[in-house]
This record gives C-alpha cells, sequence and structure tokens, in this order.
C-alpha cells in the first residue's frame, strides 16, 4: 500500500474524468439533457461506496479468522470512507432528481412526495442507516476485543443487508431511478461507448481515491494505537 | 510500473474506436460549448481536485514522517531497554 504509482493513477483518472466529462460529446436524450454527465460523478460516488464496503466486510471475516486487530483498524476506516461515499452519492442523487424527475404540472411539494416515496431511495437510505448504527454500536463498546468481534460479525450483517435493499427490492418494483430492469449504467441502452469511455475510468478514479482516504486513515489509526499502548 | 500504467489506459480507451452518431433535435449546452465559457468550469473544477490533490498528498507525507519517526523512536527505545 506504500506504493505511490496509483495514487498518480487517481490523480491521472480523475482530472481526465473531470475534463472529458464536462467537454466530451454525450448522447442526446429528452429531460436528462446535459445532466447525463452526472453518471461520471453521482454513479460513480454509488460503485465506489460498494467496492469499498466489500473490502470492508472481507476484512471483518479477516478478523473473525485471525484475531489480528490490524484487520479490524482495516474493516472499520473501509467502511467509514464508505459511508462518506454513500452519503456523498445520495446528495448527489437528491440534487439531479430533483430537477430530472419532479413533475412540472404539480407542486413542487406534491412531486417531493412523488419522488420520496421512490424504493431506490428508500433502499438506498435504509442501507446508509445499517452503516451508521455500524458505527454507533462499535463506538458504544469500550473493551478493544470485544468491540472488534461484535463490529465484525456486525459487519457482516449489514453488507448481507446491502443486497436486498440496494439491489434486489428496488428492482422488484418500479421507480424513477433508470436501470430498474436491468443494471444501470452498465445497460447497453443508458450509456453508449464514448460514455463508457469515460465512464469507466471515472469508477476506477473514484475508487482509488477512496482507498487512498482509507490508506491515510488506517496509517494514522495505526499510529495512535501504537502510541496508546506504549505510553 | 510504466508498463502497467500504460496497458491500464490502452485498456480503458480502446472504446475511442466505436463512435456512434446521432442527430437529434434536443436541446444541450450547445451555445456554451460553442463561446468557449465551459472551459471556465473545467478550470474551477480542476483547481478545487488540484487543492483536494496537493491536501492528501502533504498527509500523506506527514503521516510518512510520523511513522518514520515512530519507527526511530522504538529503535532506540528498545536499544535502551537492551543495554540496561
Amino acid at each position: 500500500m506504500n506504493k505511490w504509482w496509483w495514487k498518480i493513477v487517481c490523480i491521472l483518472l480523475l482530472v481526465y474524468t473531470v475534463t472529458a466529462g464536462l467537454l466530451f460529446s454525450v448522447p442526446r436524450k429528452p429531460i436528462i439533457q446535459e445532466s447525463i454527465r452526472n453518471l461520471y460523478f453521482h454513479v460513480c460516488m454509488w460503485f465506489c461506496m460498494m467496492i469499498l464496503f466489500t473490502i470492508s466486510v472481507v476484512h471483518a471475516v479477516k478478523y473473525l479468522r485471525n484475531n489480528n486487530l490490524k484487520s479490524d483498524i482495516l474493516s472499520r476506516q473501509y467502511a467509514v470512507v464508505g459511508i462518506v461515499f454513500g452519503v456523498l452519492g445520495y446528495s448527489t442523487g437528491a440534487i439531479w432528481a430533483s430537477f430530472t424527475w419532479a413533475d412540472p404540472n404539480s407542486s413542487s411539494f406534491a412531486s417531493f412526495g412523488a419522488i420520496a416515496k421512490d424504493p431506490k431511495l428508500i433502499g438506498a437510505a435504509i442501507a446508509l442507516l445499517i452503516y451508521f448504527a455500524y458505527l454507533v454500536l462499535r463506538d458504544s463498546i469500550s473493551d478493544i476485543d470485544k468491540r472488534a468481534r461484535v463490529s465484525a460479525v456486525y459487519n457482516i450483517f449489514a453488507f448481507a443487508f446491502l443486497f436486498p435493499s440496494i439491489w434486489i427490492i428496488p428492482r422488484l418494483l418500479d421507480s424513477l431511478h433508470p436501470g430498474g430492469q436491468g443494471n444501470p449504467a452498465l445497460n447497453p441502452q443508458d450509456i453508449d461507448a464514448r460514455m463508457r469511455m469515460v465512464f469507466y475510468p471515472a469508477v476506477i478514479g473514484w475508487t482509488l481515491l477512496g482507498v487512498w482516504i482509507v490508506s491515510l486513515k488506517v496509517r494514522l489509526q495505526i499510529l495512535k494505537e501504537k502510541t496508546v499502548l506504549e505510553s | 510500473m510504466i508498463k502497467k500504467i500504460a496497458l491500464l489506459f490502452i485498456s480503458l480507451f480502446s472504446g475511442l474506436l466505436l463512435f456512434a452518431q446521432d442527430g437529434d433535435k434536443i436541446e444541450m449546452a450547445d451555445t456554451m460549448r460553442q463561446n468557449g465559457k465551459i472551459y471556465v468550469v473545467v478550470a474551477v473544477i480542476l483547481t478545487i481536485l488540484a487543492g483536494i490533490f496537493l491536501y492528501l498528498i502533504r498527509l500523506d507525507r506527514k503521516i510518512g514522517k510520523l511513522e518514520k519517526e515512530n519507527r526511530e523512536h522504538q529503535f532506540i527505545t528498545k536499544k535502551q531497554s537492551h543495554v540496561s
């Protein structure tokens, strides 16, 4: 993790994402219009969140197998940064939805009521709340080993709950969110080759940014625990 | 390492060969692109990104320095305990 080349890749990919994402041509679609470019930002937040949560649960399982506190630190930090990206995905989605889903013929209060009932939003909100509870649960236990064990088990539960709440149930119900019949953003009808050329680098770039932040937090946490143990 | 990066970029941008065309009459920000003001937006966002990256790199270096100090400190204390 102390290698530096992937950090340069991250910077290059994100600079490319912003420049190409705003300047390259995109498909002309009604209603969405230029806001289709949000795909390079909003959707990438969710991809990044999912990848970070996956790494987090892998470390949680690792902790339960080897009882190494380093796995616990890694698991926690991946989950925290995953939550940050999730919250960013949620709030960017709220902005995007308020401009593309709102019904111009009804009052903004009425159309907000329709948007707020959307199963994809509720599912994502439940998933994020479960992860918030992970942090609350963790910090409420003072014994280090017990905290690590309980939060590792809870982490597995939270990860398992991601699947019904953000992958399965929103696909079974009607939603305004695109991708109900397949995978949003991976469907060839949603984006074409020129968008994919920016979208995949963007996913990798944002994920690397998340991993970079996690690596900093993990190193800081390890230093902190070391000084606590020494003093 | 350079090979790895080059390979990554080549595989990511091979989609360039698959350009499609469509000329619908849907309103887009064409004027903004014509008079070039969109570059101002790109410049602003790139500046923000540059700021975030510089901050991250600084943090990275600071933590690296702390880790180094910590290691040296541990080395010295180990030596001292060895002597006494």
